[in-house]
This record gives structure tokens, C-alpha cells and sequence, in this order.
């Protein structure tokens, strides 16, 4: 028999003992990738529906712990104790607690299934389409309604229905944005295949709040899988508009507006962005750093891989880098988009990212495509190049 | 009563102190347990080990103490070993111990194929881990998702160690299935009728239908897989028209009944060790019965709520959501008749009853998340993040390894005729009940908060380090729990206190015959008239289990062909990696050579 001071921590090791303190530690701060505070109609109807099955399934929880920790507490063997009666069993006791938790399955049931047509529902008409392509580890975005493809950031206007269709280049991974709501599978099949065997995913809401809602692959998808990262900037319409023609190499329109939020959670991003000066964004002036890092990006091996619009570069094996200086992180979260960042990554990124398959200065691609052979200044030209492309 | 035994000549000559070759030609029940569980112990330490440095890696954001490449291979050695080489062998470990001594048999049906599968075990999950030497474990989870481990993109020696390896293990656990069935179809003492066996067997019996039937689909995906990897075919290379979708669903045909595989069997532990320290009978037993069979079929029916995030459309995910929902009411049955057994009772809190009761609540808290992701909706948000994590190893480690550590308190003294030290247990008890909740309960925050599994680092701008920072404290608070338990049976194996043949007043037979059972289990077999036979008639049950038999009893030879068919298995599909088609052939044939001299060994009497 134990002393009551064990008994009394027996009886709290029946519950939960670190409840609370976690719902403080949890509701403290800010979370960016945070489910509960959605910014679709998509995300806060899978939250409500949350809500619901948690509340009845919080009734079962507290009903089964609280009689735990009766019983523990109550009957507990005393030492001139005669054997207790001895029940084999009480019919209407045992109906009740079948039906009992048939009922909160029913009640959990309904609202789920309601749910479940609505997760898969088809796109109003002018929707904007999207395909995210997942690659061993970044993320491609095309835009066939605007010819514009972008990697691992992007923009979607608030207010207008976007359908975003899931696929991959080659393993599974997983399209996740906790605030924009759930995840999906981006199936190894290419985005325009066809026939039967053919299958993709998709992801249909509405952004109703501007900011910058980061996400990341959720199925593991080899060795860098964890830095598979991505950041969705959501804007007004006339904002994305500007941007659209911005990645299509055309006249550069207004600068790329730092939404509430952009610059907390990049610091070197926001700074850049506000630092840039607009009109100058994909203009090089002759005989500066930037554009020697432009005639030297040309002439490498890097446009096998790479596109930038409105260059000659038509690469499509790696990330599309239009636009790269905008962007929050280099190697789809590897490091925050600064030069010395970017020059460390063009000149061995396996550093950076153990098994990113780009070639490093000196070092081939884990797949053999052959070292770029750029010297050290010519690394710090290109990047400050890339870095000039907002 | 114990001495009298080991003066029996014969007993002492075969279950006496024997040296290794009596250990590896044995074919007795109780040391194929006892080989089942220590080994299932020494890799719950590896384990463990691997889970130890999973934490350090995540104790904060952006850590670079450990790369992704030995990170993705420790996190699915954890899922593997965990599953395969802890899970199912420590059930297998007591099924083999306490099975025929609660049904009043004198062995399994099939003594030598027992101890085939052990070695089998054995062989593949040391093949498994050698990868470790060659810096090549396997490193695509424990579910190994296509077609990531094609050889397009897997090309090492990681993902064939875990394909062959995985095709080992399925082997033993179907013949260590086949065995237990026959034997308790077969082998049961007069009067043990099967709606009077208890709980733990009819778990063990339930378990075994599951093995059999679900390991085979395994074995499938696992030969698909290694067509692929090996000939060059395409059953799961989308582009070529085979369909990476396959392998989910026959992996997960097999791998939720695998769920019910590993938890059935805890279930049954306290179904028996509650009466014992409740002094009441089990509430409701016919309906635990039922409930635990209806589990066993109804887990074939949910497997791909695992996959509502691949998109398999709206009437598939309506149907395995509430199938999935379903299943979660035999379950609470089987909590609340627990709850009603120790209502009333006589509790006695040795650390048996304490490990049934973290249980109760543990598995309750797990089975909850489970139908939160039973909703397809919601589990768009919850799959792959550690809410995931969180549930499995609530339903896992709160249900799973409580129920092992009850049944390893309760059985000890049987097994080696001492009690396990009630001190240390209750260190082992607190320890590993409050690193287990704080290690476990944080996950299910952190996953809503956005930190995907498997992950081998994660962002400072998440905001999730102190949260993971807690996370890895309660890892090492369970770890050294778990060293004070390997503690525990080291002290108590010399020094522990004589238990006696019926050291918690049970009432199952097993308590009948001496602690610990000489090599024939009973002197005669007992004639059971109820339940409950060690309550309703000990006397007369401990008179005829340990009389001691005027002649020797006749037991199976040991053999050594056992283990040497083994090594033909192992050597069959190990010799793969040489990649040349003809090199496994040589293990076939070693195999038959086993098989064939087996066959013709003589009988001894």
C-alpha cells in the first residue's frame, strides 16, 4: 500500500499534468505556421469543424479520466479488507456505454461528412488557377492563366477563388500552407499528363486577409525534405496584377508592396524590399556588379537550369529565378536571401542543403551534373545580380 | 515447491542450468519467451537510443548536430525497430511464455517451428541493423512511401537492407502466428473451454488470425518492391503506369490491422492483471471477448484513413471515416469495462496495477486524437505533423509499452520465481509516466502549430523551440526510466524476493504450477471447471499442477535444425545484395537442407 502523498500523485498522473502549462506556452507568441488561425473560408470551416469533434470527444475524455480517478482515489485496498463483491457484469450498464459513444460518433459522423464533399469541391469558373509542382527539395508555382512561373514564393490575390493543382516532378510530397487550411498530396505524375492513369490533387479557397503565410512539404521526400520551404504572399488584386507583370519581364510596374507581416517574419527580405529602388528593379546598369554577374550567369552553365524572363537564360530543370530578389530565403529556406548567403550557396550549396542537386563551384550535383567552375568574385557578381532581380 | 522440481532427474537434465547450445537448440516455450523478450528488450534500448538522438537534433531550431542523411535513417530505424523489433516480438515474448501455461498445455503446438521463428527474428533484425555498419540504414520511414524508395531515388544499399530485411521479420511473425493458433485450437487442458480462457490468451488467439492474414499483404508489397528494385519492373513507377497509390494501400491493409497487432495484446495484460489487484472478477468478459474480435475485423476496414490527404475522393473518405468512427466504440467498451472492473475492487497499487491504470488513461487520450483525425477534414490539417505523432505514440507508448511493463511486473515472478523490486518499479512507474506525457503531450501542440514529421531541423521563425525544447527533456526523463527497469530485473534476477507459485492471489492457471513452471509446465494437467480456476478451486488446481510425475514426461528433443534453416532464410534474402540472381539460389538451397533433415530427425524418448 502506498502513503497518501502517492496516492495523491497517482491520482494526478491520471490527467494530463501538463495541460495548462502547455495551453500558455501554446497560446503565447506568434506561430506562422499555426492551424488555428485560418485565412481561408476553406481553413476556418475544417477549424470549426475541429472545434466541434473536440469538444465532444473532450466530454468522453473528462467522463473516462474523472471515473479513473474516482476509483483510484475510492477503492483503494484497506488492510482488514474481506474480497469485494464479486460483479461478472451488468447488462444495462454495459448497453449504456456502447450507446453512449455511439451517439458522440454520430454527432462527430455528420458534420464530417458534410465536410468531406466540401473539401473536394470544383472551382468557380474564373477562379485562378495555379499549379504548385513539387521537386526534390523546392517548389515550382505556374500561373497558365498569366504565363508566369515563379519557385518557392508566391503571390495570390485575396478575395478571388484560387484552385491550386497539386502534382510533382518526381516523389510524393505534400502541399502544405497551415493558414490557407488543409494539405494534399502532390501525386508523381506530370502536370499536363493524360489518360487513365492520370490523377492529381487539388486545393480550392478563398484569401480573405493580405500577409505572408509560410508553409512546407509535409511528406518526407528524402534526404532535405525538412528544408522544403515556402512562403505564399497574399495581396489586394491591383497588386497582384503589378506583380504578374512584373514576372513576365514586361515594364515594371509598382514595386512589390511589403504586406503587414512581410517584414517580422524576414527581416532580410523586408529590408531589401524597402531599401530597392522600384523602378530600377530589373534594370542593370552597364558596367556595374550586377550586370557583370548577368553577362557571367549567361554565359555559365547555369541557364542549362535556370530561367530568369526577359533573359535568354530557358532553363527548366532548376527553380525559375525571376524575380529571386524578393524572395524571403535562398534554397527554398536553406538561408535568408542575403548576399554573402547566396554567394555560400552558389558556391557549394551542399553545405546549405545536404543533397540539393545543383552543382557547387568546385563540386558536381549529387546527380553529376559538373561544377560550375565560377571563381570567387564571379559568384559574388552573379549573386548580386540574382539579388537585383525583384 | 521449487526445489522439489529441479530434484526431478529428467526435469533438472533439460530445463537446468544450461549452457549456450541448450539455448540455441532449444525448443521449450518458456526459454523461446524468455529469448523473445530479451531480445526485444536489447532493441528497445537501440530504439530508444535512436529516439534519444532524434531529440537532441530537435532540442532547437536550425541545429546542425546531426545531418539529414543519418537523421532520416535514425527516425525510420525508430518507426522499424520500435514496430518490428519491439512491438511484435515482446507480445510474441509473453504469448510464447504464458499462452500454454493459462491453457494448461505443456508447450506450443509446434515446438521446433517456434523455434524457427525466433531465429528467423533474430537473424533479420541483426540484418536490419548491420545497415548501420555499411552507413547505409534505411532512411525512407518506417512506411517507405513509392516511389521515393525506387532505386531511381534511393540508389544505396538503405532502402534494399529494409525490404529484405521487413521480408525476414514477416516470415517469422506468420509461422510464429500459424503456431499459436493450432496451439490453442489444440493444446487446451480439459474443461478450458475457449469463452474460459483468458483475456490474454483470447488477445493472443485474436492477434494471431491478424498476423496471419494481414503479414502476407505485407509480403506482397514487399516483393512488388523488390521486383522493382532488384528486375526493373514498374509496379509503383507512375510514369512507366504503375501506381505509387498501390503501395499505400497494401502497405496500409497491413499496417492498421499491424496497429491491432501491437495493442491487442496489451489489452489482453490487463485485461488479466486487473482482477489480480482488483480482487474482482473481469467485468463484462464476454463482451471484451467479442469487442476485441469485432477490433480484429473491423481494423481491416479503415486502412486508408492513413490516406485521406492523397485525395481518394469523397465517397472513399466518407466510407473509412466512419468505419475508422466505428471502430473507436468496441474500444471504449473495453475502457469502460475496466473501469467497471476496478469499481468496487480491492486496489492494490503494486506497480503492475500502476502501469494498467497509465493505460487506461494514456490509450484514452490516444484513442481521442484518433477520431480527431478520423474526420478527413480535420485530418487534412493533422496528418504528417506531430499531432500525428503525438496520437501513435499515445496509442503506443500510453497503450503498447504500459501494457508490457504491467505484464512484465505481473509475469516476472513467474518466470523467474522473483518479484521485481517494488521501489525501483515505482521509479520505473513515475519516471516513465511523466516523461512519457511530457515528451508526448507537447507533440500534439507543436503539430497544430505547424511542425511537420520527419523534419530533421525546423525554423526559429515557427516558434516552436521551447515547445520541442520540453519535448526532448521528457525523452531522457523516459529513458532513464527505462534504465532503472533494466535495472530492476538485473537486481531482482539475484536478489529479488521469493515469489511462490501464486504470488498475487490471480486466479488464471499459469499461477497454478511452480514459479518458475518446470520444463513440462504441469505434473498433471489440471481439469478446469470455471473462469476463474485459481479462485474457485486453488487447492485441487496446485495439487495436480505440481505433482510430480512418477516417470519422466515426454517432451520435445531440442534441435538444432531450427536455426540452421534460419540461416538459410536469412542467407536466402541477404545474398540479394549482391545483385546477381543466382547467389540467393545458395540460401534456398541451405534452407531445403534444413527443411529436409528436419523432417527426417529422429524422434528421442
Amino acid at each position: 500500500m502506498l502513503p497518501r502523498t502517492e496516492r495523491v500523485r497517482a491520482s494526478l498522473a491520471a490527467v494530463p499534468p501538463f495541460l495548462m502549462t502547455f495551453l500558455l506556452a501554446a497560446c503565447s507568441g506568434d506561430h506562422p505556421q499555426t492551424t488555428f488561425r485560418p485565412v481561408t473560408e476553406f481553413g476556418a470551416e475544417i477549424n470549426d469543424l475541429f472545434a466541434g469533434i473536440f469538444w465532444w470527444t473532450m466530454l468522453v475524455l473528462v467522463v473516462v479520466e474523472s471515473i479513473l480517478l474516482f476509483v483510484i482515489l475510492r477503492y483503494r485496498r484497506r488492510a482488514d479488507q474481506s474480497p469485494p463483491k464479486q460483479t461478472h457484469g451488468n447488462t444495462v450498464a454495459e448497453i449504456l456505454w456502447t450507446l453512449g459513444p455511439a451517439l458522440i460518433v454520430a454527432f462527430i459522423a455528420v458534420p464530417t461528412m458534410r465536410m468531406v464533399f466540401f473539401t473536394y469541391r470544383e472551382p468557380a469558373p474564373d477562379a485562378l488557377v495555379v499549379d504548385a509542382i513539387g521537386h526534390q527539395w523546392w517548389w515550382e508555382f505556374r500561373y497558365p492563366q498569366y504565363d508566369v512561373v515563379t519557385a518557392n514564393q508566391f503571390v495570390l490575390p485575396v478575395g478571388r477563388e484560387v484552385h491550386i493543382r497539386l502534382s510533382s516532378a518526381d516523389v510524393l510530397h505534400n502541399f502544405w500552407i497551415p493558414r490557407i487550411g488543409g494539405k494534399r498530396y502532390n501525386y508523381p505524375m506530370p502536370v499536363d499528363a493524360e489518360g487513365p492513369h492520370a490523377k492529381q490533387n487539388a486545393l480550392t479557397f478563398t484569401i480573405s486577409e493580405p500577409g505572408v503565410y509560410p508553409g512546407q512539404c509535409a511528406e518526407f521526400c528524402g534526404t532535405s525534405h525538412a528544408i522544403m520551404r515556402k512562403r505564399l504572399i497574399a495581396v489586394s488584386p491591383e497588386e497582384f496584377e503589378a506583380w504578374v507583370q512584373r514576372m513576365r519581364g514586361g515594364v515594371p510596374a509598382a514595386a512589390m508592396p511589403a504586406p503587414a507581416g512581410a517584414a517580422e517574419l524576414s527581416p532580410a527580405g523586408g529590408a531589401q524590399a524597402a531599401a530597392a529602388d522600384p523602378g530600377a528593379a530589373a534594370q542593370v546598369d552597364a558596367g556595374s556588379l550586377e550586370e557583370q554577374g548577368r553577362q557571367i550567369f549567361l554565359r555559365s552553365t547555369c541557364v542549362a537550369c535556370h530561367t530568369i524572363a526577359g533573359t535568354p537564360a530557358r532553363g527548366a530543370v532548376g527553380p525559375n529565378l525571376t524575380g529571386f530578389g524578393s524572395r524571403w530565403a535562398v534554397g527554398a529556406g536553406a538561408r535568408p536571401n542575403t548576399l554573402e548567403n547566396v554567394v555560400a550557396w552558389i558556391t557549394n550549396p551542399q553545405q546549405l542543403k545536404p543533397g540539393a542537386l545543383m552543382p557547387g563551384t568546385q563540386t558536381p550535383a549529387p546527380n553529376g551534373f559538373p561544377p560550375t567552375g565560377l571563381s570567387p568574385d564571379e559568384v559574388r557578381a552573379v549573386a548580386a545580380y540574382l539579388l537585383s532581380q525583384k | 515447491m521449487a526445489t522439489a522440481e529441479r530434484m526431478v532427474p529428467f526435469a533438472a537434465r533439460l530445463s537446468g542450468r544450461g549452457g549456450l547450445w541448450s539455448w540455441i537448440t532449444t525448443v521449450d516455450h518458456k526459454r523461446i519467451g524468455i529469448l523473445y523478450g530479451t531480445t526485444a528488450l536489447f532493441f528497445l534500448l537501440v530504439g530508444g537510443l535512436e529516439a534519444l538522438l532524434i531529440r537532441l537534433q530537435l532540442a532547437v531550431p536550425d541545429n546542425g548536430l546531426i545531418g539529414p542523411e543519418l537523421y532520416n535513417q535514425l527516425f525510420t530505424m525508430h518507426g522499424t525497430t520500435m514496430v518490428f523489433l519491439v512491438g511484435m516480438p515482446i507480445a510474441v515474448a509473453f504469448f510464447n511464455y504464458v499462452v500454454p501455461l493459462q491453457i494448461g498445455a505443456r508447450d506450443v503446438a509446434f515446438p521446433r517451428l517456434n523455434a524457427l521463428s525466433y531465429w528467423i527474428f533474430l537473424f533479420g533484425a541483426l540484418f536490419m541493423n548491420v545497415s548501420f555498419l555499411f552507413g547505409a540504414a534505411p532512411n525512407a520511414g518506417w512506411f517507405g512511401y513509392a516511389p521515393l524508395t525506387s532505386e531511381q531515388y534511393s540508389p544505396g544499399l538503405n532502402i534494399d537492407f529494409w525490404v529484405l530485411g521487413l521480408q525476414i521479420l514477416g516470415i517469422a511473425s506468420i509461422l510464429g502466428g500459424v503456431n499459436f493458433i493450432a496451439t490453442i485450437i489444440n493444446l487446451r487442458a480439459p474443461g478450458m473451454r475457449l469463452m474460459r480462457m483468458p483475456l490474454f490468451t483470447w488477445m493472443a488467439f485474436v492477434t494471431s488470425f491478424i498476423i496471419i492474414t494481414a503479414l502476407p499483404v505485407l509480403a506482397v508489397a514487399l516483393f512488388f518492391l523488390t521486383f522493382d528494385r532488384f528486375w526493373g519492373t514498374n509496379f509503383f513507377v507512375p510514369t512507366a503506369g504503375g501506381d505509387p497509390m498501390l503501395w499505400q494501400h497494401l502497405f496500409w491493409i497491413f499496417g492498421h490491422p499491424e496497429v491491432y497487432i501491437l495493442i491487442l495484446p496489451a489489452f489482453g495484460i490487463i485485461s488479466d492483471v486487473l482482477p489480480s489487484f482488483t480482487r474482482k472478477p473481469l467485468f463484462g468478459y464476454s463482451i471484451m471477448v467479442y469487442s476485441g474480435i469485432l477490433i480484429g475485423f473491423i481494423g481491416w476496414g479503415v486502412w486508408a484513413h492513413h490516406m485521406f490527404a492523397t485525395g481518394l475522393g469523397p465517397i472513399a473518405d466518407a466510407f473509412f471515416a466512419a468505419a475508422t468512427m466505428i471502430i473507436a466504440i468496441p474500444t471504449g467498451v473495453k475502457i469502460f469495462n475496466w473501469l467497471a472492473t476496478m469499481w468496487g475492487g480491492s486496489l492494490r497499487f503494486n506497480t503492475a496495477l500502476l502501469f494498467c491504470i497509465a493505460l487506461i488513461a494514456m490509450f484514452t487520450i490516444g484513442g481521442i486524437s484518433g477520431v480527431h483525425h478520423a474526420s478527413p477534414p480535420a485530418n487534412l490539417q493533422q496528418t504528417d505533423t506531430y499531432y500525428v505523432v503525438a496520437h501513435f505514440h499515445y496509442v503506443l507508448v500510453g497503450g503498447l509499452i504500459m501494457g508490457i511493463f504491467a505484464g512484465f511486473y505481473y509475469w516476472f515472478p513467474k518466470v523467474t520465481g522473483r518479484l521485481l523490486d517494488e521501489r525501483l518499479g515505482k521509479w520505473h512507474f513515475w519516471l516513465t509516466v511523466i516523461g512519457a506525457n511530457l515528451t508526448f503531450f507537447p507533440m500534439h501542440f507543436a503539430g497544430l502549430l505547424g511542425m511537420p514529421r520527419r523534419i530533421f531541423t525546423y525554423s526559429s521563425e515557427l516558434n516552436l523551440g521551447s515547445l520541442n525544447m520540453v519535448i526532448s527533456i521528457g525523452g531522457f526523463t523516459m529513458a532513464v526510466g527505462t534504465l532503472i527497469f533494466i535495472w530492476n530485473i538485473v537486481r531482482s534476477l539475484r536478489r529479488g524476493e521469493v515469489a511462490g507459485h501464486n504470488p498475487w492471489n490471480a486466479h488464471t492457471l499459469e499461477w497454478a504450477t511452480a514459479s518458475p513452471p518446470p520444463e513440462y509446465n504441469f505434473g498433471t494437467i489440471p481439469v478446469v471447471e470455471s473462469r476463474e480456476p485459481m479462485w474457485d478451486r486453488p487447492d485441487e488446481m496446485v495439487a495436480q499442477a505440481q505433482r510430480v510425475p512418477e516417470r519422466p514426461v515426454h517432451m520435445p528433443s531440442p534441435s538444432y535444425w531450427p536455426i540452421f534453416t534460419a540461416f538459410g532464410v536469412l542467407l536466402t534474402f541477404a545474398l540479394f545484395l549482391t545483385e546477381t540472381w543466382w547467389t540467393p539460389l545458395l540460401g534456398l538451397a541451405w534452407t531445403a537442407v534444413g527443411v529436409i533433415r528436419w523432417a527426417f530427425e529422429p524422434v528421442e524418448h
